[in-house]
Parts: C-alpha cells; structure tokens; sequence
C-alpha cells in the first residue's frame, strides 16, 4: 500500500488502533464481569452501584466520556496527588485516557451481556454442583464461566465491533491512530476524500476480521452445534 | 481543585442553546434516515438478488466503518472533487450542518433498515398469507399489512436506535457545530472547567434519553395495543377461547 507515501502512516496508525481496541477490551470485560457479579448479588449496594454505573454510562455520549477524561481526569489526578505532597502538573496520555473512556463504555454493555448470559444457565447446575460439594466461587469458575463465555459470546462480539469503531473518537484528543493518520496525511495533500476513503476501508477490514474472529470462536467454544452442521 | 457550581449556572443558557441543535440534528436525521430506511429494507428483504445486492453493500460500509470517518468523508471529502464544488450541491455540502444532517441520516438508515428487515421477517407468516387470500396486491399488502405490523414490531429496537443515534450525535462537535458537546467545549476553552461543564453536559444528554424512553414506551403502547386488548367480560362469558 503506497497511497502517496503515506500508507506506512495509515499502517501504523492502524496499529495503534487495534492495540487501544484490545487493551479496551480486556479492561472492559474486567469491568463487566465485576458489574454483572454486582448485578446479581444480594448485597443490596452492590446492586445499586452496579445500575447506577451501567445507566450512566449508557446514557451518555462515548465522545464525551473520552473528552472528560482527557481534560478532567488529570485535574482529579493532581488534586489527589496534591493530598500527597506532589504538586507538580500530570498529563494524562490520549492512549490512557482512550483506555479508561473505552473500557468504562464497554464494560457498562457488557454488564448486561454477562447477566443474561448467567442467568441463562439453569439453576440446577448451580444445584448439582453444590450437591457434589462445590462452594459457590469454585461453582462459578469451573462450571458456569465456562458456559458463560459460550452463551455471551455472540453479544460480546457485536460490543466489540462498537469498540473498534468508537476507537476512532479518541483521535479527537490527538491518539496516533488510523483516524489521526489520515487526518494529517490529508493536510499534507489536500485528498481528504482519498485518505478518508482508505481509512474507511482499513476500518471495514478490520471489523470483517473481528466478525470472522468472532464467529470462530462461537464455533469452537460449542462443539454440539458443530457437530448438527456436519 | 476546587469545584465552582456558578459555572454551571453561568453557561446553563449556552448548553440548553446546545440541546436545541443536538434535538434537531437527531430528530431530522431520524426522520430522513427512516425514509430511506423503508426501501432498503423492502429491496433487501426481496427475493430478487440484484434488488438484495446494493443495499447489503451499503448497509456493509455504513455499519462496519466509524460515524467519524463517514462524517469526515462528506464535510471534508467532498472538497477534492472540483465537479462537486462547482455543481449546484456545493451551498448544502459546504456547510457543516447538512453535512453532519447527511452522514448521519446516512448512517442510521443503514441501522435502521436491519432492524426494519428482521421485523419483516417476524411477521408471522400466517398474516401474509392471509393477505395473499383476500387477494391483496403485492403494493397494497406492503401498505396494509406489512409496514404497520413491521412497525410495530420494531419499535423497541428502533428507540434503542435513537438513543444510539442521540450519543452519536455528539460527533457533530467535532465539524464546529456547537450542540450540546460542542457548546460544552467551546465554553471550556475560555474557562477551563472541563469537569463542572462536561457533567453538566453529561446530564443534559442523560434526561433527554429519560424522555426519550419514556415517549417510545407510550408509543409502543399505542402502537401494540391490539396486544394489550383486553375481551369484555361478557364476550368472555359466552366463548372461553377468546380470552386469549
């Protein structure tokens, strides 16, 4: 890919786009275990927290999340490092900041992923499994996470493409990704159209690959299905 | 750090003028991108696949690219083509409203005319073939039975949509359109309180979507209603079977 000199840039802005993706994702599943674990709990707080965090976060636009953490989250940071003695200024990275908006965003969907997923498993497993003498975060771990991820798989797939292509929000606060990079090879050559379109493609390529990731995996983690397609 | 509400209170009138613009720009792309929503939907739930073929091509990049990148790709791509900025076009392309107004009506007929496809394809069959029975012909049993019941049926998704295209909407800051976030930035570059402001913001866009919520459960009341009917007693009384 040549575009003029400034396909290696796309390319590496590329990169970085799938790098802030997959951090996001980790972080947010991370996140949307612990919401829908909050979700189903009989702690009352837990329950609460856990609505307040997901209907907030739902609520609001992802471009304002990035923008608020970007500009504010390095206010909060100084003014808790100021408790500690340290005065000196804290920049906060786009890629960080990126990071945090994207994953607080994706673990507040996932949340309600992982719930409907749990829940869709039948109680009597939870039943079975105390009747063998398993406690109930043993139960979790080896008997219900692992049905889990087959049952929120197809949901969590579609948040990720959201991801992907909300990763594109972050360039506004100047990231380095595929979006910045066609933005400034556009103001070296006056083709907006050109690079726009090839960033656009990029992104297409990139979303058909998480689709067919997706899809792979759905297949491999239930083997019954597989076998009634043979 | 310290918190300053007078801020708030200050600029309010700035980011209500900013709830007018976000309504607006989601309200006329709405509507627009649910008319063109309709026929994508019919050609692409057709049987004929050539009908089938443009509309998945377009539904594909619409859904698999970034709203950035589409809106980026009209405000400032358009200007590449000389034959674009001499044609008649140029007045509504130059301005970052239509723009905006066009990427995003784009865009969410693209989701939109899915949605509106798997609820064609919901309607229970029976119903059609009904239809089909009393002679319909193809154009009036589109009008009479499969656009009111698709209707229907899509409506919770469709709220879902606008809600989805209400966050989207914030993206029109970035083309220096001053709706709610823009108007939020622009006041935070001359006072720099980007917390204060950005929650305020942040709660302006989380009313709208109450209201929005609200609006399309009565809606799909209205609309569903033949689901919520109730059979008077007395007809009950004659004929258990029409409790259901």
């Amino acid at each position: 890919m040549d575009l003029l000199g400034f396909g290696d840039l796309l390319l590496s802005g590329a990169w970085v786009t799938v790098k802030l993706a997959l951090t996001s994702l980790v972080f947010g599943l991370i996140l949307g275990l612990i919401g829908a674990a909050a979700k189903l709990s009989s702690f009352w707080p837990a329950r609460a927290l856990a609505t307040v965090y997901t209907t907030l976060v739902r609520g609001i636009p992802e471009l304002l999340l990035v923008l608020t953490i970007y500009f504010g989250g390095s206010m909060v940071l100084m003014a808790i490092a100021e408790q500690f003695g340290y005065t000196d200024y804290i920049e906060i990275s786009a890629f960080a900041a990126g990071v945090a908006a994207l994953s607080i965003a994706f673990g507040a969907y996932s949340t309600e992923v992982l719930r409907g997923a749990i829940q869709a498993i039948p109680k009597g497993q939870w039943e079975a499994a105390q009747a063998l003498g398993m406690r109930p975060l043993k139960t979790f771990f080896r008997i219900i996470l692992p049905q889990v991820w087959r049952l929120a798989l197809p949901g969590l797939g579609n948040l990720f493409q959201v991801l992907l292509k909300d990763t594109a929000l972050v360039s506004v606060v100047g990231l380095n990704d595929l979006m910045r990079q066609a933005y400034v090879a556009t103001g070296s050559t006056n083709q907006p159209f050109t690079f726009y379109m090839a960033a656009a493609l990029i992104y297409l390529g990139l979303t058909v690959l998480s689709t067919g990731v997706t899809t792979w995996l759905e297949r491999r983690s239930d083997p019954a299905s597989r076998r009634a397609a043979a | 750090m310290n918190w300053d509400w007078s801020v708030i209170v200050e600029y309010f009138p700035r980011l209500i003028e900013g709830v007018w613009v976000t309504l607006e720009l989601v309200f006329l792309s709405g509507l627009l991108g649910l008319l063109l929503a309709v026929p994508l939907a019919l050609m692409r739930a057709s049987h004929n696949p050539w009908l089938r073929v443009l509309p998945f091509g377009y539904i594909f990049f619409f859904r698999g690219t970034p709203l950035l990148v589409q809106i980026f790709l009209i405000y400032y791509g358009a200007s590449q083509f000389e034959a674009i900025r001499e044609s008649a076009l140029w007045p509504i392309l130059r301005e970052p409203y239509w723009c905006a107004i066009i990427a995003f009506t784009l865009n969410t007929a693209a989701y939109s005319a899915e949605l509106i496809r798997g609820a064609i394809h919901a309607i229970p069959k029976g119903e059609l073939e009904a239809a089909d029975a009393y002679g319909m012909s193809k154009a009036l049993k589109i009008r009479r039975i499969v656009l009111p019941r698709a209707f229907g049926i899509v409506l919770p998704a469709y709220g879902n949509e606008l809600i989805l295209m209400l966050k989207s909407s914030s993206l029109a800051s970035t083309i220096t359109l001053l709706d709610i976030t823009g108007a939020a930035r622009t006041i935070i570059a001359r006072t720099y309180t980007p917390l204060e402001i950005f929650l305020a913001a942040g709660v302006l866009y989380l009313v709208i979507t109450a209201v929005m919520i609200g609006a399309f459960r009565l809606l799909e009341k209205r609309l569903n209603r033949h689901q919520h009917y109730k059979m008077p007693a007395e007809l009950t009384a004659i004929d258990p079977r029409l409790k259901d």
